[in-house]
């Protein structure tokens, strides 16, 4: 079984899933392999990062040096195609005419869908994460426990590779032994400010990323993961010895055609489709969750782009990983007689409490890194160092006014040049010439950036519905977007501001540019791509939309896999979290089809 | 002037005028094209104008030689700029039908106006049959953003711009990598971070063994 046309699709499957990512990907991994035949649709087209990944081009072999453009809001080179903030004839509209009220909604119709840009930065909820109210008293706990995931954590982290460290630090757990990767060394600039840094007391460690820093023990790893079943450890076998290890070169954004990052279509999908269980449907739109009498869903009404009609496929349970706020439109899209709301809404809670990561960046200069002897610090295409959230302590005592913490990023110091100044006009005093050249080579890798990365507390201010009058190309109706960043967002804000200035500082810098307030710093809405809920899971039905199984209240057999059901987004990236659930409802949805409860 | 006449020659200029005391370089053609669009061949290896044409009159691409040269020369620190396509590659961006890139070109246009005519007006002659000491007076003028006399804020502006594209350009390149000092973009079989050096000079350890 293969990439197929619509045409192609058998009568009716065992599992029907809407999208190819990291959910999507993780849940035809888990499902396929246990012997379930399952159908997957991809609203882009297929995409192979084998032969379609930019590499080692240089940005003078890339068109616009590899600048960001409408069409391409990372630049030419990078992995995602067909995707963005905005998706030619594929709207979505603002309540709001404020732009702090404005969501930008990133997606990304490729096969893979979102995990072709991403920083593959993958850190593990902690205790605290899935139980925040419980801690503070705002926003909503999970149904389920950090006891009740850490097991597929660990089993995503031996399947994908992820290097990291641990640390005992709180809330930021470790991994078993001998599950993470080694970590890369530190790179001039992240050990500078990890020495610098004790000072103020924030803690710098090896960041985990999903990056091979050396292959994936193919001899053990597939009994790990698949005790019992012989032919999924054969096929991921062969999986994890087609993959190599990192280079130490190019920019994981780029995608990576030796397989050395996480990716769906390099991790998850080839030993999917290995196992022969697999049709993927590319240029398949998903419309509607389709519904029996029973109140069962029974498939999946979808647009074929290739002929622009519509098309159905059938199967015994659902399962959308279109991408979160994908997810609530497809939901929302799926009325009936008996769900006038849309599908899976008896609570009226689809679409609401929609959580972004809080981000905001301050640059500086650091005169101690001027003139370094040149030396190459590509390394593992992105962070090797970050700083989790350190103040528990102190939030708990309620000596900070902001309910929850941010991690910090380290941005590249030595990365690749070009495609921007690297002098820029406030420095150098005019300089061209030899002048330039020369002061240009002194600044060069002495830049510093820290981005945070911070836990937005969910309000009822942050959601979408379906715009009344709007549709796109196909007919379907739109998401429309309300927002409203709070007090604990700015104050979040404020401080990662004032913390990074502090660091900058203590390494003998100073802050680049002039200091932003932090509703002129934080991210617009968006900009994080890290939007999660709008279909929460909780304990109880009348106050959530699906159960810690990820199955929706409403509907036995229909699944919610990408971060819709997200009852926080803590400051964690949320990637690994979304593979660590749907592994983990793969798992019961393979054991509810056992029992013949599908 | 022969510039001029080799302008017309090379190209049909729509909005050209000719016969003014000072050379007016008129309008080049604007881009004709959409753009590359949503689904790039990602892993493909390009060079300007292979994604849409280049629309700078040779006049003008002759001046902003001159003119990336004067601001990037052949020195210890490598080659100059027109050496290593970085005319080409600011045309590509002027020529692109982008909003920012756009931006650009309503200032580097009009720019190259100005220092043609800054340079007519002291010198009598193009910019580019200019002496290395005449060029630099003129640029000396208009090279920095604060301080700028009133008469040059039209060209340090149009300056700044340019500067910045010339050296997004040419630090694009592989010597432009060699004179910053920037060596990765190889594959290795392990990375070993930075060498004893660095560290000494900073003062730190590796911390990860």
């Amino acid at each position: 079984m293969p990439i197929i046309a619509s045409s192609q699709a058998q009568p009716e499957y065992d599992v029907a899933i809407v999208g190819s990512g990291a959910g999507g990907g993780q849940m035809a991994y888990t499902l396929t392999l246990a012997g379930l035949k399952c159908v997957m649709l991809e609203a882009g087209r297929a995409y192979d990062p084998g032969t379609e990944s930019a590499m080692f081009q240089r940005p003078d072999q890339i068109p616009l040096m590899n600048a960001p453009t409408p069409g391409k809001p990372y630049g030419f080179a990078d992995a995602t195609i067909d995707g963005g903030w905005e998706v030619p004839g594929e709207p979505y509209t603002q309540a709001s005419t404020k732009a702090e009220e404005q969501f930008w909604w990133w997606r990304a119709r490729m096969l893979g869908g979102r995990t072709n840009h991403w920083g593959r930065i993958s850190l593990r909820n902690g205790p605290y994460d899935f139980k925040p109210r419980s801690r503070d008293g705002l926003g909503f706990d999970w149904p389920i426990t950090y006891a009740d995931v850490e097991p597929y954590y660990t089993k995503v982290e031996m399947l994908v590779g992820v290097f990291g460290s641990n640390e005992g630090l709180e809330n930021t757990p470790d991994s078993p032994p001998g599950v993470l990767l080694p970590p890369p060394k530190g790179r001039a600039a992240e050990l500078y400010a990890q020495k610098h840094a004790k000072k103020i007391g924030m803690p710098i460690i090896s960041i985990h990323r999903a990056v091979l820093t050396k292959l994936l023990d193919a001899d053990t790893l597939p009994a790990k993961l698949h005790p019992g079943n012989p032919r999924a450890q054969k096929i991921v076998a062969d999986s994890m010895r087609a993959r190599a290890a990192c280079f130490w070169a190019t920019d994981c954004h780029r995608g990576c055609n030796i397989r050395a990052n996480y990716q769906s279509t390099t991790v998850h999908l080839p030993p999917a489709l290995a196992t022969g269980n697999l049709d993927i449907i590319p240029n398949a739109h998903a419309r509607e969750v389709t519904l029996g009498k029973n109140g069962k869903a029974t498939g999946v009404l979808y647009i074929d782009k290739t002929t622009g009609r519509e098309a159905r496929v059938k199967a015994k349970a659902v399962v959308l990983a279109a991408s979160s706020a994908e997810s609530v439109r497809i939901l929302l899209n799926s009325k009936s007689a008996p769900h006038p709301q849309g599908l899976a809404n008896s609570s009226g809670l689809v679409g609401k409490y929609i959580t972004d990561s809080v981000g905001v960046s301050v640059s500086g200069h650091v005169p101690a890194l001027e003139n370094l002897p040149a030396h190459n610090e590509d390394g593992a295409g992105g962070p090797h160092f970050y700083a989790p959230w350190w103040l528990y302590t102190e939030q708990h005592a309620s000596r900070l006014d902001f309910a929850r913490g941010y991690h910090t990023e380290f941005n590249g110091s030595r990365s690749m040049p070009g495609g921007r100044n690297p002098l820029s006009d406030d420095l150098g005093r005019g300089a061209y010439g030899t002048k330039f050249k020369e002061e240009a080579r002194r600044y060069y890798g002495s830049f510093v950036g820290y981005t945070a990365r911070g836990e937005m507390v969910p309000n009822e201010f942050c959601f979408a519905d379906l715009d009344p009058a709007v549709k796109d190309k196909w007919g379907i109706p739109v998401l429309r977007w309300h927002w409203k960043w709070t007090d604990q967002e700015l104050n979040l804000a404020a401080h990662a501001i004032k913390s990074y200035t502090a660091l900058i500082e203590a390494m003998g810098g100073k802050v680049r540019g002039t200091p932003k307030s932090p509703r002129d710093a934080i991210a617009a809405p968006g900009k994080v791509i890290h939007e999660v809920g709008g279909a929460l899971m909780g304990a109880d039905a009348k106050k959530s939309v699906c159960n810690g199984w990820n199955q929706t209240w409403d509907v036995k057999n229909l699944f919610l896999c990408d971060a819709a059901p997200f009852a926080s987004n803590s400051d964690k990236n949320p990637t690994l979290t979304i593979m660590a659930l749907a592994w983990r409802a793969g798992d019961f949805i393979v054991e509810q089809a056992r029992k013949g409860n599908l | 002037m022969k510039w001029f006449a080799a302008a017309a020659a090379a190209s049909a200029i729509p909005e050209f005028t000719a016969g003014t005391a000072t050379p007016n370089l008129g309008a080049a053609t604007p881009p004709a094209t959409k753009g590359y669009g949503t689904d790039t061949n990602t892993a493909g290896y390009f060079k300007p104008g292979d994604v849409w044409p280049l629309t700078l009159p040779a006049a003008q691409r002759k001046l902003v030689t001159a003119l990336a040269d004067v601001i990037l020369p052949a020195d210890h620190l490598g080659p100059a700029a027109s050496e290593v396509h970085v005319p080409e590659m600011m045309d590509e961006w002027i020529s692109a039908p982008y909003p920012d890139q756009q931006k650009d070109r309503a200032k580097i246009l009009p720019g190259l106006q100005w220092i043609e005519d800054e340079s007519h007006k002291r010198f009598q002659k193009s910019f580019t049959a200019l002496t290395s000491v005449q060029q630099h007076a003129i640029c000396d003028d208009i090279c920095t953003r604060t301080g700028v006399k009133k008469e040059f804020s039209k060209g340090a502006e149009f300056f700044g711009v340019f500067r910045n594209l010339a050296a997004s350009a040419y630090y694009s390149t592989e010597p432009g990598w060699h004179a910053l000092g920037y060596v990765g973009n190889v594959p290795l079989t392990q990375f070993d971070g930075p060498p004893r050096e660095v560290l000494e000079k900073l003062g730190v350890t590796q911390t990860v063994v």
